[in-house]
């Protein structure tokens, strides 16, 4: 059986980690630079300057914040498509993300990837997967790598709570379980998968009890709008893959503010606006922000300045995005294989003939 | 040279790649344990110490460990994921499609995939309609992956060395009806046989026939019919790899021979003769002495009974008649 | 079981008989071999002898009366026996021309199922009235046949590129291919006998053509039995075009002012024929009973109006030769034949034949096919007249043709596909001369 701990969703927030201060402040700023970031990337979507399917992270920043900062750099992570704050948690800069989703060349995907599909090798993040539930068993297999090369970095690996009624789930766990693979598995449960609701979909009550099934994996449920929480259990798990060679599933249960994406309103027929405004009240950054100020780490004022700042920063990064070069036309066939274009394939297409 | 199976072919690639390099591993269905669903594998667990991570038995969850063949590929290691047949990996399309094919352009040239994906393909002997398919033109289609198709022992050993050491995900389709058959292979280390590069099998100066995997046999029966009955000799180009294609090979055997039929043991509609058709009308349409004629499996889910299978799968004798009917060679 | 006296052809050159005298009266007892009547041919008068036994049970052709070859003259048959079909049968062939050889029920089921056959093949069978209908379905022969069918040369891809760099004009080779296209191999073949493309008044070269003989189809059989019991041996049928001679004409003014030859439009039309029957080899063929002979060379037939009587010399392998020769040989032969100086192999064998009535102030006219052709053309004169052109009225210069086909040989739509490159040939005459 699984080890399963609770973490009760309306609990309420923890008390702070006994963490130096400093180390609060940038935890608060991150999740700051996450919010300005997204209403940044909403605007610039409505301009028109981002295209195609694009999903905001607003209300699950503590997620982000509480899970990633703290790994270390040879760790990696694999992660979905609503996982824009998560290349920022990585230490990704906000001109590449933003540039990436702009689809231009200083995109940390060159341009070619989008707000979906975001990588940096050198940050050991892997994406960026934007078919529902297809990277966890790719978690399990850098998680192989790590047991076949006896190393003890971990993967954590995140998703939405849709992912928790997919075969590959099972399939993943199964084998990550069965061998020993040092992944966190994360869902940022925040109650829909798209317009569903969770509930009516899952034929279980608590998604986190879908882990009792796999021997050796430890599994918890945590406050994902806290990010003291998050973190606790992050540590936790990660020190679990690290030391013990087990894979972990953390349920973080969390709210979206937005729709599922760009596309979608913030509410829509599948819930209530009053559900929404309801759930702000739990916002994940100013209720953090209330307990550093009642700790006297981060005062209201000092607050505002970290926004302007972080304002700037993504005024930035916009601007940075926008000036960066669109790719060129020849780049089309570049990064499709590791060796040069098959000659036989693109002779026939027609590509140089339409360029003349 | 030894001659050897085409089994024993594959074995001695994996053998010799895993020795060579140790990030290379196999994994996949029955592979260690019971020594290979097609003993393909046959005698490498004990080969490599028992060691589960270089030798692993999967379950039955070919969603799973393929995509876990591509983790694995992207962190730097370089598997050999076996599906018993390809008829599974249909389960596993997604990571063979959107993952592995597509990781190398969605990083922007970061993450690339050196994974081998290997099963048999095609029918084999009354496997009925579900264990029977030929996949080759639906992964064929795809940019980012490679797809090899060898036809003998020693192309089957060649291509799956030059696919274990290659960059991107290829996929190497071996056919379970090919695994006895016997045949040359040099006996030496590195038998590479390059990807995308297809060979001529037999010369001749009347047709060409541009074919691969099993149909290549049959194409040789045929070259073989067709010479004795009418004189016509036929030159017979086994394309080996199917993406890339090597058009260069086919369009210089039909710029010789001025006829071509295209044979592959899948379905017409949209298949890999309808792509090589293309190049052909393309890049030599001015030396076709005759309208390219195709030769498949008949358009079909494969039945079970013996001699509907029979039916359905391009023999020889398909073959031999499209040859006389590029050559003007009355109809029988 | 009866069977009909028929007039029989008695020489080449005979096309009809004048029956001089009954040598039997109706009722008088006949046995194979014996003489029945007495016929004047062409050349002479010879006896017809009966095919049969019995009685002569009637007279269908009067003393004196001409027939075409192969009509009926008088019935044959045992004393008793019932021949009010086959009198009937023997009535109701086309009036003048009629023919039928043994009528016999075996055949005429046969014919039928062929006729199914045809059918079947969603093709009609072939009627009597030997007009287009039946015949625009009609395939245009195999592999050997026609690679312009259509109006459009088929050809491969790389038999035109082959023809393309050897200068080889693939008009004048034969495709052996589907539908009569033209391949790889029939190129090889035309290089090989060297038919390179001639220069403007050369010679044309060595003959693109081959004897051949192709074997009747079954719909082709029925097609000739059913038309020869219509309208005799030789069923003809007329297709009658009318051609713009405006260029030729010009042409020929031209030709005649430089060169020191005088061209005349009957070499125009000679060259033009030839040209024609090239690209149409079924044009220029035979019948021979089981089989059609397809021509290894154009040899043309001109008629020519002696005091006597018409005679009608060859101009044998017209195909190789080019204007000048063809002006030259034509006028030589016609010379000779109004001197009575030709020797019999130098009139006979011809492969087509024209008969140009034009200068006789004819406008236009049927010929009689003289077998085994398969076609005579008859031309009538050229003359000015007023024609719509692209809506304008103009003065043109125009001459009326009549093709009179063998239609065991020839159906409508080839014939009429032979009178649309004639008429090309002369309405473009440059093409012909290149």
């Amino acid at each position: 059986m699984a080890t399963k701990e609770e973490t009760p969703h309306a609990a309420g927030h923890r008390d702070l980690l006994d963490l130096p201060e400093e180390e609060h402040r940038d935890l608060l700023r991150q999740m700051m630079l996450y919010r300005r970031f997204e209403e940044k990337t909403a605007e610039s979507y409505q301009m028109g300057k981002i295209g195609g399917f694009c999903h905001l992270y607003i209300g699950q920043e503590a997620v982000a914040a509480g899970g990633i900062p703290q790994l270390e750099e040879r760790d990696h992570i694999v992660s979905a498509y609503r996982e824009h704050a998560h290349a920022l948690a990585r230490g990704m800069s906000p001109e590449t993300v933003m540039a990436e989703l702009y689809g231009r060349v200083d995109g940390c995907s060159k341009g070619k990837g989008g707000s979906m599909h975001l990588f940096d090798r050198e940050r050991n993040f892997m994406g960026g997967h934007a078919i529902v539930g297809a990277h966890l068993p790719i978690a399990a297999g850098v998680g192989y790598r790590i047991r076949y090369r006896e190393e003890d970095s971990v993967v954590l690996c995140l998703f939405g709570d849709s992912v928790m009624n997919i075969g590959s789930l099972n399939e993943s766990w199964n084998m990550a379980a069965k061998w020993g693979l040092p992944v966190v598995y994360i869902c940022e449960n925040n109650s829909y998968g798209m317009g569903t609701e969770i509930d009516r979909v899952a034929a279980v009550d608590e998604l986190v009890d879908r882990a009792c099934g796999y021997d050796g994996m430890h599994a918890t449920a945590v406050d994902g709008m806290d990010v003291m929480a998050m973190r606790e259990a992050t540590d936790e798990a990660v020190r679990i893959a690290r030391e013990e060679k087990r894979p972990s599933f953390i349920e973080a249960r969390c709210y979206r503010y937005m729709g599922h994406s760009m596309a979608d309103p913030a509410h829509g027929t599948y819930r209530p606006k009053d559900e929404v405004d309801e759930e702000r009240e739990n916002d994940p950054i100013l209720s953090y922000l209330e307990r550093l100020d009642d700790a006297g780490i981060v005062s209201q004022d000092e607050y505002d300045e970290m926004d302007e700042e972080v304002i700037d920063e993504v005024e930035a990064a916009a601007e940075f995005a926008d000036e960066s070069p669109k790719p060129d036309p020849e780049a089309v066939y570049e990064d499709i294989y590791s060796d040069a274009f098959p000659h036989g394939i693109d002779r026939r297409d027609g590509f140089r003939d339409a360029l003349e | 040279m030894p001659s050897i199976t085409y089994r024993e072919a594959l074995n001695q690639a994996h053998v010799e790649e895993m020795e060579r390099d140790d990030s290379v591993f196999l994994m996949g269905e029955e592979v260690g344990v019971y020594d290979g669903a097609y003993k393909v594998s046959k005698g490498l667990l004990d080969h490599f110490d028992d060691s589960q991570w270089r030798v692993r038995d999967t379950p039955i969850a070919e969603y799973g460990f393929s995509g876990i063949g591509v983790g694995a590929a992207m962190a730097g290691l370089r598997p050999i994921v076996e599906f018993m047949t390809w008829n599974f990996s249909f389960l596993a399309f997604d990571q063979v499609v959107n993952s592995a094919a597509k990781m190398y352009q969605m990083s922007g040239g970061q993450y690339n995939v050196p994974v081998v994906f290997r099963a048999p393909g095609g029918a084999a002997l009354q496997l009925g309609s579900q264990h029977s398919q030929c996949p080759d033109p639906w992964y064929s289609n795809v940019p980012g992956l490679k797809v090899v198709a060898p036809a003998t022992p020693r192309d089957a050993k060649g291509l799956l060395k030059s696919a274990v050491r290659d960059d991107d995900p290829v996929l190497v389709i071996e056919g379970e009806l090919l695994y006895n058959t016997k045949g040359e292979v040099p006996d030496e280390d590195d038998l590479l046989v390059p990807i995308g590069e297809a060979e001529v099998k037999r010369e001749g100066s009347d047709a060409t026939v541009i074919c691969h995997s099993k149909m290549v046999l049959q194409a040789l029966e045929a070259a073989e019919g067709v010479l004795e009955e009418h004189g016509v000799d036929v030159e017979v180009v086994d394309l080996r790899t199917l993406r890339p294609l090597d058009v260069d090979t086919v369009i210089e055997s039909v710029k010789k021979t001025n006829r071509a039929v295209v044979v592959e043991e899948g379905w017409p509609s949209a298949g890999i003769g309808a792509q090589v058709v293309d190049d052909i009308q393309r890049e030599a349409f001015d030396w076709l002495d005759a309208p390219v004629a195709r030769v498949s499996g008949l358009d079909v889910p494969m039945p079970y009974a013996r001699n509907l299978e029979k039916l359905a799968f391009p023999s020889a004798p398909y073959i031999e008649n499209a040859i006389e009917k590029v050559c003007y060679i009355e109809d029988r | 079981m009866a069977t009909k006296v028929v007039m029989a052809q008695l020489s080449p050159t005979m096309e009809e008989g004048r029956l001089v005298e009954w040598k039997l009266e109706e009722g008088d007892e006949v046995a194979q071999g014996d003489v029945v009547a007495e016929i004047e041919t062409d050349k002479a008068n010879m006896d017809v002898e009966s095919m049969g036994e019995g009685v002569l049970r009637k007279r269908i052709v009067g003393e004196g009366e001409t027939v075409p070859v192969g009509a009926t003259i008088g019935v044959i048959g045992e004393a008793d026996e019932d021949i009010s079909d086959l009198l009937e049968e023997i009535e109701s062939e086309s009036a003048g021309a009629a023919a039928a050889e043994s009528g016999g029920e075996e055949e005429l089921a046969a014919a039928a199922e062929a006729g199914a056959e045809a059918g079947e093949a969603g093709e009609e069978p072939a009627g009597e009235d030997g007009g287009e209908r039946e015949t625009a379905g009609a395939p245009a022969a195999g592999a050997g046949g026609p690679s312009r069918g259509d109006g459009r040369l088929r050809a491969s891809p790389v038999a035109r590129r082959m023809a393309e760099e050897k200068g080889l004009d693939l008009s004048r080779v034969e495709g052996s291919g589907p539908a009569g296209r033209i391949i790889k191999r029939d190129v090889e073949e035309a290089l090989e006998r060297g038919a390179e493309r001639p220069a403007a008044g050369a010679p044309a070269g060595p003959s693109p053509l081959r004897e051949e003989r192709v074997e009747l189809s079954q719909m082709r059989k029925t097609i000739a039995k059913r038309l020869s019991q219509s309208i005799g041996p030789v069923p003809h049928y007329y297709l009658t075009r009318e051609i713009d001679m405006g260029r030729a004409l010009e042409l020929r003014a031209e030709l005649n002012e430089r060169g020191d030859r005088s061209v005349g439009v009957n070499d125009l039309l000679l060259k033009a024929a030839a040209e024609a029957l090239v690209r149409h080899p079924e044009i220029n063929a035979s019948w021979d009973g089981d089989a059609i002979v397809r021509h290894g060379s154009v040899d043309l037939g001109i008629a020519v109006a002696i005091d006597e009587g018409l005679i009608t010399p060859v101009l044998r392998d017209a195909e190789t030769k080019g204007l000048e020769q063809i002006s030259r040989e034509s006028g030589t032969l016609i010379e000779r034949a109004r001197e009575r100086d030709l020797q019999p192999e130098e009139y006979q064998g011809a492969t087509f034949s024209i008969s140009n009535l034009g200068m006789m102030g004819i406008d236009e006219f049927t010929a009689v096919i003289n077998p085994p052709e398969a076609a005579i053309l008859a031309v009538g004169k050229t003359q000015e007249k007023p024609v719509a052109v692209d809506g304008e009225l103009e003065i043109r210069k125009r001459m009326r043709v009549t093709m009179s086909c063998d239609h065991r040989v020839i159906d409508g739509a080839m014939g009429a596909r032979f009178l649309d490159t004639f008429t090309a040939m002369l309405e473009n005459p440059l093409e012909m001369l290149t």
